[in-house]
């Protein structure tokens, strides 16, 4: 009998042990949507040397972070991928009022992991000489949302119904274009960005009248007002570097 | 009180429909391996039943996303299809039950494994020596003791592929009427804010689950006893 209670005493021990976690001064906590995540670990990296601040990314999409957020997850700054979700935590009293604003400007683009297929005026989209069109979900994301806007603008919403598969996000759009069972996808920008080039396939940059500006914006959250990190961050944000950075990944700025 | 709209009612049939087919292909494909798995001396046996149980470890989404590799253009299994005039399987309903098998499998081939482990081999050699051919000790005996082992498969294999998630979304695309099947269009809600329509379909998923497992478990506890 004693063995096992040994055993047992032992096992609850280690167990605190493990779920005790140290607590760090001065750390930035930031919700960040996942089409950022490249152009984030830069600045994260940056802003760490420079300010001497530890930052911890977590990445997903901006309606589960809404939702986290509202039930009281630990988050100094959330960064979004549209306008919408931030505004509704600055009404809701769960950002603090007037220090959201738009980091990035998001740039549609249609792209196909097969060189040559996607022309620079994207009139592969009306031809139908392809198999299937991956877009994410317009409900759920505002890069869906702008695809499906540019195929309507086009007069091509009816025609390309058979042939649209949804992703529930960007980054699972992306990967149904890139192992190749979908054709072409709608995208952003910075996913096939590299230091201001894109690096593979082939791919048409949506003109940006054809669909309604992608707004990302950024907000500090009420948890966090007076902590000095998570505002020197934010401040990182609108400077030069980070902006330069920000370019590089294919986003413009308003 | 909202009602279910056209789309969430299209979900519940394809997920009732993936189920039941994913069940019933388990059954045929896990019956004959538990048998092999249950009986063989074979080295390579070991292995084998690692393999089977390779689908717990891997993430969900990440098993979806080297299922669309495998299934893809670029694909082994993507190239035979193809080969064979059978098109593509990713964003087909076909895609889905392949997907759904393989996931569940460990949850098909384990409790019948292990029924055909706990009856070990005496019932079948005194069958013998009343003269059951193979066959006639397979049908008369051995599946009738196994039962319980096989009502836990069905259970947990129809129960699982109705609560799948990751595979699915990966490898479904989010078709309506051939792909969304009941997880993703509650996931769909949730993430759109929609909270209503998440709460019918998910409430509606348990309290159809329990009914379904309940009568299942009734049916087979008064079975077991009249087997004994």
């Amino acid at each position: 009998m004693s063995i096992p209670l040994r055993g047992y005493a032992a096992a609850a021990v280690w167990l605190l042990v493990l779920m005790s976690s140290p607590a760090c001064a001065g750390e930035v906590r930031l919700a960040v949507a996942s089409n950022f995540s490249a152009p984030m670990e830069r600045i994260a990296a940056l802003f760490q040397q420079e300010s001497g601040h530890a930052v911890k990314v977590s990445l997903g999409s901006s309606g589960k972070f809404y939702a986290q957020i509202k039930e009281g997850a630990p988050f100094d700054v959330f960064l979004a991928a549209d306008e919408n979700y931030p505004r509704l935590l600055e009404q809701e009293g769960l950002a603090v009022a007037n220090s959201r604003f738009v980091y990035a400007l998001g740039k549609l683009v249609l792209w196909s992991a097969t060189p040559g297929l996607v022309d620079d005026k994207g009139t592969v989209l009306g031809k139908g000489t392809y198999h299937k069109i991956a877009y994410a979900d317009p409900k759920l994301a505002p890069y869906g949302l702008a695809a499906k806007e540019t195929m309507e603008e086009l007069g091509l919403w009816n025609a390309v119904q058979s042939k649209l598969v949804m992703g529930e996000s960007i980054t699972q759009t992306y990967q149904f274009a890139a192992t190749g069972n979908a054709d072409l996808a709608f995208i952003a920008l910075s996913q096939i960005t590299k230091e201001g080039l894109v690096t593979a396939g082939s791919w048409w940059v949506v003109p940006a009248h054809l669909y309604n500006p992608i707004r990302q914006s950024a907000v500090l959250l009420s948890a966090a007002e007076d902590q000095a990190a998570a505002q020197a961050f934010l401040a990182f944000l609108k400077s030069e570097k980070a902006v330069a950075i920000i370019r590089g990944f294919g986003y413009e700025l308003p | 009180m909202s009602t279910l709209a056209p789309a969430d009612l299209q979900a519940v049939w394809i997920t009732l429909k993936l189920a039941s087919v994913t069940t019933l292909l388990l059954l045929l494909i896990a019956t004959p391996l538990a048998w092999w798995l249950a009986h063989s001396r074979k080295w390579y046996k070991g292995m084998v039943a690692a393999v089977v149980a390779l689908p717990l470890v891997i993430p969900p989404t990440v098993l979806g996303f080297y299922l669309l590799l495998l299934m893809g253009p670029h694909g082994v299994v993507g190239e035979l299809t193809s080969a064979l005039d059978l098109g593509r399987l990713p964003f087909t309903f076909a895609g889905l039950v392949i997907g759904s098998v393989l996931f569940s499998m460990p949850f098909a081939v384990q409790p019948i494994q292990n029924a055909f482990e706990a009856m070990g081999t005496r019932p079948l050699e005194v069958a013998a020596t009343l003269r059951a051919n193979a066959w006639d000790r397979f049908v008369s005996v051995a599946l009738p003791l196994a039962r319980p082992g096989f009502l836990t498969a069905i259970i947990l294999a129809f129960a699982h592929t109705v609560g799948e998630f990751g595979v699915v979304l990966m490898l479904g695309g989010n078709i309506p009427g051939e792909t969304r099947v009941l997880s993703v269009a509650i996931y769909n809600h949730v993430e759109a804010m929609e909270y209503g329509a998440a709460h019918l379909l998910a409430g509606g998923m348990v309290l159809f689950s329990f009914l379904v497992l309940l009568g299942l478990y009734l049916a087979g506890g008064k079975s077991w006893k009249g087997a004994r």
